[in-house]
């Protein structure tokens, strides 16, 4: 099994976990919300603020802010992009996907051929099937011969999303249509 | 849920809109954020504060907050499955219902049954996943995330 390397875990402290838990579901839409979240885990606001800075600044998290819901705003249409390209250009063609402004996330993942031989992944977010294939053209342009093999995995039904959890679980999750 | 077509069929207003795409990231650590992201709109905290919540009953927003990077705070991977059509949803409940699976979702592929399972170390994530399989009786494909491309600002909206 490839292990992700998980350096920054270590890094997180019991405090760090439970701000990070409290959080899930959003911050509080009161007039000063570090201070809201500080009161429920017995803490200052300052040192909320402070920790919020950190695990900014150590990439945990990646940003602050309001959270779109794309299907709710018209972007029905979901569709993983995923390519074959050679591995020793995939971090340089990963950087120029990953910048396309309609590409949400771009990772690269390892592939397990024959049946999945696919290395990078653009997720695409649009209003219209047609609208992903149009941007998954434009990302086939880019590649050019570096594509040797794509697919576009629309998602049909979302079956279970809840935010992330690191202890203790959650249960739950029902079934929703998705684009 | 019910899907708009297009965002017209939400009628934001033009505050709706600005909040929505401009305070993706950046959303200020001092003691009242909402007050300075009106100074910068030209509005009152309390309208900025009652547009936000708006926004979340309609469901335009999921939340105010902060997002997590993945394997950073804990360790996951995306992991698929190929499934018969007949026996998917039996599966893919099953998988569900483990509380370390975090996202699941169906897809038009081969490979149709698509979700991130989350544990906090190496170790109890290779254990998730082999006791997803025994339960599923399906080998699953593992897809942990090796390199991330995207330097995540939010994801500009367009509202034509």
């Amino acid at each position: 099994m490839n292990d992700p390397a998980p350096l920054c875990v270590a890094l997180l402290d019991d405090t760090d976990r439970a701000l990070i838990n409290a959080t899930q579901a959003g911050l509080p839409l009161v007039p000063r919300p570090y201070h809201a979240l500080a009161a429920q885990l017995g803490l200052d606001a300052g040192e909320v603020m402070a920790r919020f800075r950190r695990l900014q600044a150590t990439g945990v998290i990646r940003r602050l802010g309001a959270v779109p819901n794309h299907y709710r705003l018209g972007y029905t249409a979901n569709g993983m992009s995923v390519w074959d390209v050679p591995d020793d250009r995939v971090a340089e063609l990963g950087r120029a996907v990953g910048a396309l402004d309609f590409v949400s996330h771009c990772y690269e993942r390892p592939r397990h051929p024959p049946r999945w031989p696919y290395n990078l992944f653009a997720m695409i977010h649009a209003r219209s099937r047609d609208e992903v294939e149009d941007r998954v053209a434009q990302i086939a342009a880019l590649l050019g011969a570096a594509d040797r093999g794509h697919a576009v995995l629309y998602s049909t039904a979302i079956l279970k999303k809840t935010g992330l959890r690191i202890a203790p679980p959650a249960a739950g999750g029902g079934r929703r249509a998705a684009g | 849920m019910s899907i708009a077509t297009g965002n017209k069929t939400l009628g934001l207003s033009p505050l709706e809109r600005r909040l929505l795409n401009d305070f993706q990231h950046g959303l200020p650590l001092v003691p009242r954020p909402y007050a300075a992201m009106a100074r910068r709109l030209g509005v009152s905290e309390t309208e900025v504060i009652a547009t936000l919540r708006r926004l979340a009953e309609r469901g335009a927003v999921s939340r105010v907050g902060p997002v997590f990077r993945p394997n950073r705070a804990g360790v996951s991977t995306l992991a698929a499955m190929a499934v018969a059509p007949e026996d998917l949803e039996r599966i893919a409940a099953i998988v569900s219902g483990f509380a370390e699976v975090n996202h699941n979702y169906e897809r038009e592929h081969e490979y149709n049954l698509w979700f991130v399972v989350t544990a906090p170390d190496a170790a109890a994530l290779r254990e998730v996943l082999a006791r997803i399989e025994a339960a599923t009786g399906h080998a699953l494909l593992e897809l942990p995330l090796l390199e991330d491309f995207h330097i995540d600002l939010g994801f500009e909206l367009e509202w034509t």
